[in-house]
């Protein structure tokens, strides 16, 4: 990641991060350079979700240390709404149910954000767009006049967030457990969804428990996260062997090495 | 699209300021408004006046008027409104835009009618009758008499119901006959206009058998500073088999105080939707009384209100189940910033006999300031078995996973705010299916929320 020039890199320095008392995060750092799919796996408990929110500007999170730089820009003070607008994304493991407000009028805020002051979102280009990406997820037009999320199956919610991701174009992408709650039909269509805005101009981190996401994601880097942090980075062969190996002998490398030197 | 030309011929000529001054309402009946209706209704509205002098001004000791501020009701400085000129009509005929496509519509301000587009021909020919209230008092004196205000206001307001049957001149007068469906909505505008103006918009609704029939009425101020004081009544007859939609925009500017009083009676399988939205007034209350008479009959009871500043918002209700197998539900909620307040005071009531009920009454206020109050009272007064009754109040504040989905879509919180408050009430107001309506009021509600990030 030396080699990956600071300005078109996702990156993370030594970053902590506590709830309450609880140290969740305990000096992770990562980068993702745009053009690539990284993959963080890991046991429950480890930690992946927080840092999916952390980058997102979750409030309820506290940053004790490290940097979060996008593009070079640090984002760490800025609120998610402002995060969002510079170009990043984060697709929930549990997306909220808005009920009242549907796809069409949410998506229609969100493009609307991006736009220069003064200018007017034109609603015909809009939804030939909004259609656009829902045949691409296969989702039916319906869908626009829907509550947002309420009463939505799980691969629904699924689509949906993918749907929002193709809508929003980001630079980086964070996709937090996409796969959860998927039967296979489902999981192709949002895998293919996700595969379509692969690109030289957008770096994607998919973070997941099991491998199978990453047999129609490959990502180029997979890395395996335990209690707060890195412990091993690899190409996508490794999503392989944790599935086949599970993530017990990572387990123990925690225990031995609870509190490494991070100075 | 319809587009019949107004008929002027009951249109009252604008009149010189000098024909008569403005007394103060509380003075006592303007003989000059009065003139032109029948002497049997004139000495109804005697009768009335005597009535509204004799009976008590309301107490927050009364358990109908429990947290209301009843110092807010001082009716000392409104006064009986004056002729507009032609161009305070003009004015506000220009303002008064609403539905694009409608059955007909009547437009009063100040109690006068400025504009009345008829039905279509083959309505008229099919009986339906869309009549100004002072030519159906004379004209269909029999259907006017059994239902005028034949329910008692028994929420509270007596005292208001009594002012507004000694003063009310003018009005609308829908009746639909057996059988007959009014597909697009008839359309009526309130105005209030002069300074400390008053007025008594009423509203008499009758739906006979097996017919249809949507009413939207807007109620409005001509200038958002002049104080106001709007005192109506909508009633609601509701005939057997009939489905009957009425709603209510209430966007009067924010020095007015306005209440206005309801009855429904819904017969046998017929089926009334109210839809109340209320977004203006200093105080502004409401009280529905909603009866079902006939086996088989239901009521949706709806109200949204947007309140912010010191507005105020006091809603009662009464469910009456009077017959069997009757079903009634009740949905208000109320979103409430700066130090704005509700009430909310309602009551299931199930009769002995009618038996198989099913009622339900949800009242969900969201407060958006540490200063908002929101008060609830709901109640259940159960005589008969068999029933299904339900009833919640409950108050909150916006969620914050909500706000943060929001948010991480580059939604500015600003923006994030009022999409989660319109969703808080589309809930409401997406029960009526009728999207041009629903439409308009969205773009009410949204339009009350620009007013407050301009300020």
């Amino acid at each position: 990641m030396f080699c990956v020039p600071q300005m078109s890199q996702l990156s993370i320095t030594n970053l902590r991060v506590s709830i309450g008392e609880q140290e969740i995060i305990r000096g992770l750092s990562l980068a993702i350079p745009k053009g690539e799919v990284h993959a963080i796996m890991g046991p429950n408990g480890s930690g992946k979700s927080t840092l999916a929110k952390v980058l997102a500007g979750h409030p309820d999170y506290k940053v004790t240390s490290g940097e979060i730089l996008m593009d070079g820009e640090n984002i760490m003070e800025l609120a998610p709404d402002e995060r969002a607008r510079k170009g990043l994304f984060l697709a929930f493991q549990y997306p909220s149910e808005i009920p009242g407000v549907t796809i069409a009028n949410f998506l229609r805020a969100a493009v609307q954000a991006r736009m220069p002051e003064g200018e007017e979102l034109e609603a015909t280009d809009y939804y030939a767009r909004l259609y656009e990406k829902m045949d691409l997820l296969e989702m039916d037009r319906s869908f626009t006049s829907r509550s947002v999320n309420e009463g939505f199956s799980g691969g629904e919610k699924k689509r949906n967030e993918i749907l929002q991701l193709a809508m929003l174009e980001p630079k980086y992408a964070v996709l937090d457990e996409t796969d959860s709650g998927l039967d296979i039909d489902a999981l192709k269509v949002v895998a293919h969804g996700v595969n379509v805005m692969r690109g030289p101009g957008r770096g994607i981190l998919v973070i997941t428990h099991y491998q199978r996401l990453l047999d129609y994601i490959i990502p180029d880097h997979v890395h395996v996260m335990v209690q707060g942090r890195i412990v091993r980075s690899g190409g996508k062969e490794l999503a392989l062997e944790l599935e086949e190996k599970g993530y017990e002998s990572y387990e123990e490398v925690k225990t031995t090495a609870r509190e490494p030197a991070l100075a | 699209m319809t587009n019949h030309t107004a008929v002027l011929d009951e249109v009252m000529e604008p009149g010189t300021p000098q024909e008569y001054s403005e007394p103060a309402i509380l003075s006592g009946p303007s003989e000059a408004r009065a003139a032109g209706l029948p002497a049997w209704f004139r000495e109804q509205q005697s009768a009335a006046w005597a009535k509204f002098e004799s009976l008590p001004f309301p107490n927050r000791k009364d358990q109908p008027w429990r947290f209301s501020n009843v110092n807010a009701l001082d009716l000392s400085p409104f006064v009986h409104s004056t002729r507009l000129s032609e161009k305070e009509r003009e004015e506000i005929l220009d303002l008064s835009t609403g539905l694009k496509e409608v059955a007909g519509r009547l437009i009063f301000a100040d109690d006068q009618l400025l504009r009345r587009d008829p039905l279509p021909e083959k309505l008229l020919k099919s009986g339906v009758i869309l009549k100004p209230l002072e030519r159906a008092i004379i004209e269909h004196e029999d259907l006017f008499r059994r239902h005028f205000m034949a329910q008692p206001a028994a929420l509270g307001s007596a005292k208001f119901a009594a002012l507004h049957e000694a003063f009310v001149t003018s009005g609308t007068f829908v009746y639909v006959p057996r059988g007959v469906e009014v597909e697009l909505p008839i359309e009526i505008f309130h105005w209030l206009h002069g300074e400390n103006a008053s007025v008594f918009p009423h509203t008499l609704l009758i739906a006979d058998e097996l017919s249809k029939v949507t009413v939207l009425e807007h109620f409005r101020s001509a200038h958002p500073n002049r104080a106001g004081f709007a005192c109506g009544v909508n009633d609601l007859v509701v005939g057997r088999g009939a489905k009957v939609n009425y709603i209510c925009a209430q966007n009067w500017n924010e020095k007015t105080l306005a209440i206005q009083i309801n009855a429904t009676t819904a017969a046998r399988e017929s089926s009334a939707l109210s839809l109340n939205v209320h977004l203006g007034g200093n105080y502004s209350r409401f009280e529905s009384l909603s009866r079902l008479i006939g086996e088989g009959a239901r009521s949706d009871l709806l109200a949204v209100s947007v309140a912010h500043g010191a507005q105020e918002f006091d809603a009662r209700t009464l469910q009456d189940h009077a017959s069997p197998h009757t079903t009634s539900d009740l949905l208000y909620k109320n979103a409430l910033t700066d130090s704005a307040k509700s009430t909310f005071g309602g009551l299931i009531r199930v009769e002995p006999h009618a038996h198989f009920t099913d009622a339900y009454q949800t009242v969900r206020n969201l407060l958006l300031s540490d200063d908002a109050e929101a008060n609830s009272m709901p109640g259940l007064e159960i005589l008969a078995d068999n029933v299904k009754c339900s009833h919640g109040a409950t108050s909150g504040q916006l969620s914050e996973d909500e706000m943060f989905y929001l948010l991480s879509r580059g939604i500015p919180a600003a923006i994030a705010k009022q999409l989660l408050v319109a969703g808080f009430l589309n809930e409401v107001v997406d029960r009526l299916s009728h999207p041009a309506i629903t439409d308009l009021i969205h773009g009410l509600i949204e339009a009350k929320f620009q007013l407050r990030s301009r300020e």
